[in-house]
C-alpha cells in the first residue's frame, strides 16, 4: 500500500445536508414559507440516490441518516485519519435540479450559509466551495462576490451536467469573478438532469448515469477550451472533480489532431489544448479508473506527461476505495507528495491565503 | 455558394501491401440517382417535404463543415458530382494506388435519423439496391454496408433477413446518434437479425437523435461535435454493454467505426470498477463489462489518435488487443488517414498485417 503523507489536502469531501428543513434557518421568511407551505420534499438527486453503493463506503455509512451528514463522521474517518491539513467541502445537494431561478438562488445562498456555519466554523481545517445558481449569472456572480469575503471560501462549484456547454460565453461573467477573486472553479461530477444526462437519451440504468459523468467532464473540457475561455482569463484555474482522469491522454489525443486540423473555427484558442490542459486545468485523485497493477497506472501516469494534474481527494463519503488505500500502488515518494500537498497548494491560492488571514 | 478550389486531384506513391479500407462513403452524383429505387410516391414526398431528420436544417448539417461535404479539396470528380461519387475515381484515387483489396461502404446520408419511419425505411432499401447497382456489381474489391431505419426496429430487422446470403453485403451499418441508446431494448429486433444472417454491425459516429449533443445542451462549434463523437461513441457502448445486448445475443460482433479507439480502456476500466459497487442494479450481466467489450467490439482506426509519442498509441493499442483493430481511411472526407503514415518501423510484421487486413478480411469473411 501506497501510504498517504501527513499535511495533505484532501480536495474532494462531501458534507451532506440531512434534510431540505436543515436549510429553513438559512432562508428568509418568504422562501421558509414557500417550502413549508407547498409541501416540498427532499433535494436528493439521481446522480447520488442516498442507498446506493456508491453514495457511501459501507464502513462510512452511518446507522442513522445520510451518509456525510455529521461532521465527527468525517472527522474521523477521513480528516484524522488521512492527516490532512486542509479538507475541502463540495455539498452536492440537489439545488440545481430546480428549475426557477430564484429559488436556485435562495437555496444556493441557503446551503452556502449552512455550510459556513455547520461546518467550517466548527473545524478550522475546513473549507468551503461556493455552490451558484448557474440558471442566472447574474445571481450566481452576486453570491460569489458575496461568500468570497469570506476566506474560507476557496472555489466557486458547478456541475458536469448543466443547462449550456460551461465554455459558453454566457458563463464568463462567472469565470470573470472567480479569477478575479482567487477562487478556482470546481466542476463536480453530477446532473441538473435538464438535459438527458448522455448526449445519445435517456439510459436505464444509475450505473450507466455514473459511468456517463467521465464523457460529460470530456464535453466540458472541449467547449471550455474552443470556447477560448483561458485565453481570455490566463489565470483561472479549474478543477474536475471525481472525474476520473485515465480518459485524459486518450481524449487529449485526439482533441489535439481535430484542433490542428480546424483551428480556423476557433482562432481565439491561442495555446495547444494540451498546453492549456497542463497550465488551467487539474484532476481530483478518485475515482481511479484503472485496474490495480502498478505498472498499467504507471504507464497511465507516462501518458499523462505531467505530475502537476492531480490534486489528492478521498471523495468521503463515496466508495472509491478501502480501508486506507486512498493511494494507488506503487506511485513514487515524489508524486504522492506532489498529489497531497504541492499541487493543491498551487491550485487553490485561497487555502495559505486564509492561514494567514484567520487567528 | 461553394467553395470553387479544385486542385489537381492527389494520389500517393503506390503502396505494395495489400489492405482493406474499411470506411469509405459512397455518394450520389445526383440528386435523383436514387429514384429508380424509389417508388413514385416518395420522389414526390421528397421535392415536396423534402429530409426532415431530428434537426431544424432542411439543407446542409446544424454544425458547419470545414470543408464542402466534409471532404478533401482534391476529391471533386473529374466529371462533376460531390466527392465520393464516382467509381472510377474513387479506384483511380483511393483503390488502386493504396492497394486496396477489400473496401467497405458505409453511406451516411441514408434514410437513418429521419422523422418519418415509412420514407426512411423506403430510402435504406432504395440505397441498398443502390449501392449493388452502382458499386458493388461493379468493382469486387468493395463491399456493402446495409443500411437500415434504426428507429424501427421490426421494418429494419425484415430488411436485414430479405438480404441474408446476399454477399454483397459484410455489415449491417448504424449510426451512433439515434432517439435512444443502442442498447435499448427498441434496437434489439436488429441485433437479433443481425446475429441471425451472421453480419456484424457496425456503428458509425453521427447521426442527429434529437438529443442535444452533450449531457449540457448543444455545442457551439463543429470541432465540439467531432471531438465530440468519441463520448457519444461511448456512451452507445456503455448502454449495449450493460442493458446485457452481448448477454441476449452471445454471437453478434459489432464495429465501433470512426469514433477512435484510444478511449476504449479507461472506458472499460470505469465499467468495471463501477460494475464492483453496482452489480445488483445490472444482474443480467454474467462477466465484468471489459470481457464483453473485448469479445465483441472491434475498432476502425480512422481517425487515429495523435499522441506526442508513438509509443504512447502502440501501449494503447497492446491493451485493446492488435486482432480487433481495421484499418480505414474515411475517404474522400477531409480527415483522411494517410494509410502508409498511420503505423511507424517498429510494429512487428504480423501486428501490421492484421491491421492492415488480416482483422478485416476475417471480421466480415472474405477470403
Amino acid at each position: 500500500m501506497t501510504s498517504p503523507l501527513p499535511g495533505g489536502v484532501d480536495c474532494d469531501l462531501h458534507p451532506a445536508v440531512p434534510h431540505l428543513t436543515s436549510l429553513l434557518p438559512y432562508m428568509n421568511d418568504y422562501w421558509r414559507d414557500q417550502v413549508t407551505t407547498r409541501g416540498m420534499t427532499d433535494l436528493v438527486s439521481q446522480s447520488y440516490p442516498t442507498n446506493s453503493p456508491i453514495s457511501a463506503r459501507p464502513d462510512w455509512r452511518p446507522t442513522q441518516g445520510k451518509p456525510g451528514s455529521q461532521l465527527a463522521d468525517m472527522q474521523t474517518q477521513a480528516l484524522d485519519r488521512f492527516g490532512v491539513t486542509y479538507g475541502i467541502c463540495n455539498p452536492l445537494y440537489g439545488v440545481q435540479m430546480v428549475f426557477s431561478e430564484d429559488m436556485q438562488d435562495a437555496f444556493c445562498r441557503a446551503l452556502n450559509d449552512w455550510l459556513a456555519r455547520e461546518w467550517l466554523d466548527k473545524d478550522g481545517r475546513l473549507r468551503g466551495s461556493i455552490v451558484i445558481p448557474t440558471q442566472s449569472v447574474e445571481k450566481s456572480v452576486a453570491e460569489i462576490e458575496r461568500c468570497a469575503k469570506d476566506k474560507r471560501f476557496v472555489q466557486v462549484l458547478m456541475l458536469v451536467m448543466g443547462d449550456m456547454p460551461l465554455g459558453k460565453r454566457a458563463y464568463w461573467p462567472i469565470y470573470a469573478a472567480a479569477e478575479r477573486l482567487g477562487l478556482t472553479v470546481g466542476v463536480h461530477a453530477g446532473s441538473a438532469y435538464h438535459n438527458p444526462p448522455t448526449s445519445v437519451g435517456w439510459g436505464s440504468y444509475h450505473i450507466e448515469d455514473y459511468v456517463a459523468q467521465a464523457t460529460a467532464f470530456q464535453n466540458q473540457l472541449t467547449s471550455l477550451i474552443v470556447e477560448g475561455v483561458f485565453a481570455r482569463h490566463p489565470n483561472l484555474k479549474m478543477v474536475m472533480l471525481e472525474s476520473g482522469f485515465t480518459w485524459l491522454p486518450a481524449y487529449l489525443w485526439r482533441l489535439h489532431k481535430f484542433w490542428r486540423g480546424i483551428r480556423m473555427e476557433t482562432p481565439w484558442v491561442d495555446r495547444a489544448p494540451l498546453e492549456i490542459v497542463r497550465s488551467n486545468i487539474r484532476f481530483s485523485l478518485q475515482p481511479v479508473d484503472a485496474p490495480p497493477d502498478p505498472a498499467t497506472l504507471n504507464r497511465l501516469f507516462d501518458h499523462m506527461q505531467s505530475d502537476e494534474l492531480l490534486l489528492f481527494s478521498t471523495d468521503y463519503p463515496h466508495w472509491q476505495f478501502d480501508g486506507d488505500e486512498v493511494l494507488p500502488e506503487g506511485i513514487s515518494p515524489d508524486l504522492v507528495r506532489k498529489i497531497m500537498i504541492d499541487n493543491p497548494l498551487k491550485t487553490y491560492g485561497r487555502l495559505e491565503f486564509a492561514k494567514e488571514t484567520t487567528p | 455558394m461553394n467553395v470553387q478550389f479544385r486542385p489537381e486531384p492527389s494520389t500517393s506513391a503506390t503502396i505494395k501491401t495489400a489492405i482493406a479500407d474499411c470506411d469509405i462513403h459512397p455518394a450520389r452524383a445526383t440528386k435523383d440517382e436514387l429514384y429508380p429505387f424509389m417508388a413514385k410516391r416518395w420522389h414526390s414526398h421528397l421535392e415536396t417535404y423534402g429530409i426532415q431528420a431530428y434537426h431544424g436544417m432542411m439543407e446542409g448539417p446544424p454544425y458547419p463543415k470545414a470543408q464542402p461535404n466534409a471532404s478533401r479539396r482534391d476529391a471533386w470528380p473529374p466529371e462533376g458530382g460531390p466527392q465520393g461519387s464516382s467509381l472510377s475515381f474513387m479506384q483511380k484515387q483511393l483503390l488502386d494506388p493504396y492497394n486496396v483489396a477489400l473496401g467497405v461502404l458505409n453511406p451516411l446520408a441514408s434514410g437513418q435519423g429521419l422523422r418519418n419511419q415509412d420514407f426512411a425505411g423506403a430510402l435504406c432499401v432504395a440505397i441498398n439496391d443502390w449501392q449493388i447497382e452502382k458499386w458493388t456489381s461493379k468493382e469486387k474489391r468493395l463491399k456493402a454496408s446495409m443500411v437500415v431505419p434504426t428507429e424501427d426496429g421490426v421494418a429494419a430487422a425484415a430488411e436485414i433477413r430479405k438480404r441474408a446470403g446476399d454477399p454483397n453485403f459484410v455489415q449491417v451499418l448504424l449510426l451512433s446518434r439515434n432517439v435512444e441508446p443502442l442498447g435499448q431494448r427498441r434496437y434489439w429486433p436488429i441485433y437479433e437479425a443481425a446475429q441471425e444472417i451472421g453480419l456484424p454491425v457496425g456503428i458509425h459516429a453521427f447521426g442527429f437523435g434529437g438529443n442535444p449533443l452533450t449531457p449540457s445542451g448543444w455545442p457551439s462549434f463543429y470541432i465540439e461535435e467531432m471531438v465530440g463523437h468519441a463520448q457519444c461513441q461511448q456512451t452507445v457502448l456503455a448502454s449495449l454493454v450493460l442493458e446485457g445486448v452481448f448477454e441476449r445475443f452471445p454471437k453478434l460482433k459489432m464495429v465501433m467505426i470512426e469514433a477512435g479507439f484510444g478511449w476504449a480502456p479507461s472506458l472499460a476500466w470505469r465499467l468495471d470498477k463501477s460494475f464492483e459497487k453496482l452489480h445488483s442494479e445490472v444482474p443480467h450481466l454474467k462477466r465484468n463489462p471489459s470481457e464483453y467489450i473485448r469479445d465483441h467490439i472491434w475498432w476502425t482506426t480512422q481517425p487515429m489518435e495523435d499522441p506526442e509519442r508513438r509509443d504512447h498509441l502502440f501501449q494503447t493499442i497492446d491493451w485493446i488487443g492488435w486482432d480487433k483493430l481495421l484499418f480505414a481511411t474515411d475517404y474522400p472526407h477531409w480527415d483522411f488517414d494517410e494509410p502508409s503514415r498511420v503505423l511507424p518501423p517498429g510494429v512487428s510484421d504480423a501486428n501490421r498485417e492484421a491491421f492492415y487486413l488480416g482483422n478485416a478480411k476475417k471480421l466480415y469473411g472474405i477470403s
